[in-house]
């Protein structure tokens, strides 16, 4: 945090300082009004969300919505298409493909990254380049035939399935990230680990590794929000409730003729939750990881 | 950028005591995991896709054949492609912009806060945390001439009804996908640039406090300049996100009404899934592939450049 200390460095805030934190404040609250939006349908009565004039503050509130989701009883029972949803099991399925996802493309990523920050070898540039190319492929190109092959080896609608896919998704931009955060490690520290006696394998676990945790929590963030909200190929991909996520679930809540915007908001908001914890957590290891040099050139 | 020198130093390998026949195969080793999954979930369905451009393929046609280069002659007289591809650099031209000022603003004013960065960091970041086929659906109701939130503020704020079609007339549709893009996009942006300027050694900047440079000078001498390789990172990543923009417009408005928001993507998809055109839209998608190809290669140079100058 001294990096900052200029801005504040030996003199006492200013009336300037609290007008620009205003501001601040002003322009965040724009970003998250939306996000508040969102809260507040969740939570009110249906008939308060659709009508005209509009009514800004709520005279009423309810969990209601919660309720069908989760399949507990309601006062007036289940309604809206929200109630057809089988929550539980969406729910499941997101959470192991997120996080497994998550967890195997950081170990390919951080392996690859070392691979490039610490070894000059024939064919890296070719590599590396391959690898971005590889994440400028929308999901919609890959879609049908990653479908065809999916169907031919027996992958398509498995979870299995989708965790490959979200692993290949995530390893390039992982890989450059975590290059960049083994690079900040100066690498006399592990010549001296070397000298003590370590071998090359418990330098890189005892030194390197430990050191570039914070770049490893920063692409976690990354890999774990593609992975959670990735929409494309899991429609394509999962076509039932045995691996559906959450993404191609929100289409359930629109039907032809009316949509069930309550339904989907309690939805947004029980999806915005794991998000929110995750990146809570590691947020300040996200901001050390990315200024500890990783994004300079 | 001392780190540089680790990577193309000769003493490499001696610091790490392996033989030259090891040097050679361990970095391939540990890159294996990694490109085993890219080769089947990207370049096998690629490689598919290439030959699928050459034929006629449709999901519901029993035979396919070979029919050359017709799919690509198609496409390079098709009206629509061009207009989807013109609409799309114009609109990541714009959102990736408009991203970088609010962002660079929003970074500038967050390295400078007093307190609670931690929250207003988080709070901040909740636009990245939604899922953008999510970003899609609330931003159509918000648009919806209807009940949506934007027509009501405005009636609230006039005390007249308006019922403005955000989605359908024809710079307002662009427009709104272009607000739901850049409201989704910004909090990337300030994550990366605020990285960039709290990263900023700080006797540049007390220099120049003691020459009396005012705050504007300051920023326009030395933070911009400084987080020059950060701005082209967050912009590098941005632009080739926004190349493949897709989610958000399909839900908001699907292209249309006709082709008046057509990207791309939205078009693709139009061809292969709802028109049963499949090869055409894989030749389509070649042809944008290769396009965000050289994008990709222009941008990443400059990257490997700065990192592994004098490989080998």
């Amino acid at each position: 945090m001294s990096a900052i200390g200029y801005t504040k460095a030996g003199r006492r805030p200013r009336i300037g300082d609290y007008l620009r934190d205003a501001a601040l404040y002003l322009i965040i609250l724009i970003f998250f009004l939306p996000v508040l939006w969102i809260i507040l349908t969740s939570i009110r009565p249906n008939m308060e969300i659709n009508t005209r004039p509009p009514i800004w503050i709520p005279r009423e509130l309810t969990l209601d919505s919660y309720k069908i989701l989760l399949g507990w009883p309601t006062p007036e029972g289940a309604f809206g298409l929200g109630s057809n949803i089988p929550f539980g099991q969406y729910a499941r399925n997101s959470i192991i493909i997120a996080s497994v996802s998550t967890l195997f493309s950081l170990t390919f990523g951080t392996l690859a990254g070392y691979a490039f920050a610490r070894f000059a070898f024939k064919g890296k540039n070719s590599v590396f380049l391959g690898m971005m190319l590889a994440r400028a492929v929308p999901g919609i190109a890959l879609s049908l035939p990653l479908f065809v092959l999916f169907a031919r080896l027996g992958l398509s609608d498995s979870i299995l399935g989708m965790i490959i896919t979200y692993v290949a998704l995530n390893v390039p931009f992982t890989a450059w990230l975590m290059d960049g955060f083994f690079r900040a490690i100066p690498a006399e520290l592990d010549e001296a680990a070397l000298i003590d006696g370590c071998s090359r394998w418990s330098a890189f676990l005892r030194v390197d590794l430990p050191l570039a945790l914070p770049g490893a929590a920063a692409s976690g963030i990354f890999a774990f929000l593609t992975a959670w909200n990735e929409f494309a190929l899991a429609n394509v991909i999962t076509r039932t409730p045995a691996s559906r996520t959450f993404p191609p679930a929100l289409y359930e809540f629109t039907g032809q003729f009316v949509s069930d915007w309550r339904g989907m908001c309690a939805m947004s908001v029980m999806m915005l939750i794991p998000a929110i914890i995750f990146v809570a957590l590691v947020q300040r290891q996200l901001m050390t990881g990315l200024t500890s040099g990783a994004m300079k050139g | 950028m001392a780190t540089i020198s680790v990577t193309k130093s000769p003493a490499r390998a001696r610091v790490f005591e392996i033989s030259a026949d090891e040097a050679k195969r361990l970095p391939w080793l540990l890159l294996t995991p990694g490109l085993v999954a890219l080769a089947v979930v990207v370049a096998f369905p690629m490689f598919y896709s290439f030959y699928l451009s050459f034929t006629n393929y449709d999901l519901t046609r029993p035979t396919t054949e070979f029919v050359g280069l017709y799919n690509y002659i198609k496409l390079f007289s098709n009206a629509t492609f061009w207009q989807a591809f013109g609409r799309t650099v114009l609109f990541m031209t714009l959102a990736v912009n408009l991203e970088f000022l609010i962002g660079l603003a929003i970074a500038q004013l967050m390295a400078k806060a007093l307190l609670g960065r931690g929250l207003l960091r988080t709070v901040l970041m909740m636009p990245m945390m939604f899922a953008p086929v999510l970003v899609g659906f609330q931003f159509k109701w918000f648009f919806n001439d209807q009940v949506g939130l934007v027509n009501n503020l405005l009636f609230t704020l006039t005390g007249q009804p308006h019922i403005i079609p955000w989605l359908v007339q024809v710079p307002l549709g662009f427009i709104s996908i272009l607000v739901a893009e850049v409201w989704m996009g910004t909090p990337f942006m300030v994550i990366i640039l605020e990285a960039g300027i709290l990263s900023l050694p700080t006797e540049p900047f007390e220099a120049a406090e003691v020459d009396g440079a005012s705050g504007w000078q300051k920023f326009r001498h030395l933070t911009f300049p400084m987080i020059g390789p950060f701005i082209y990172t967050a912009m590098a990543i941005r632009s080739l996100d926004l190349a493949r923009v897709y989610d958000v417009v399909s839900i908001m408005t699907g292209g249309g009404p006709g082709t008046r928001t057509e990207l791309i993507w939205t078009y693709v998809y139009r061809l292969a899934f709802t028109g049963h055109d499949y090869a055409t839209g894989s030749a389509m998608s070649y042809v944008t592939v290769i396009v965000s190809f050289l994008f990709t290669f222009f941008l990443f140079r400059n990257v490997i450049r700065s990192r592994w100058e004098g490989r080998e």
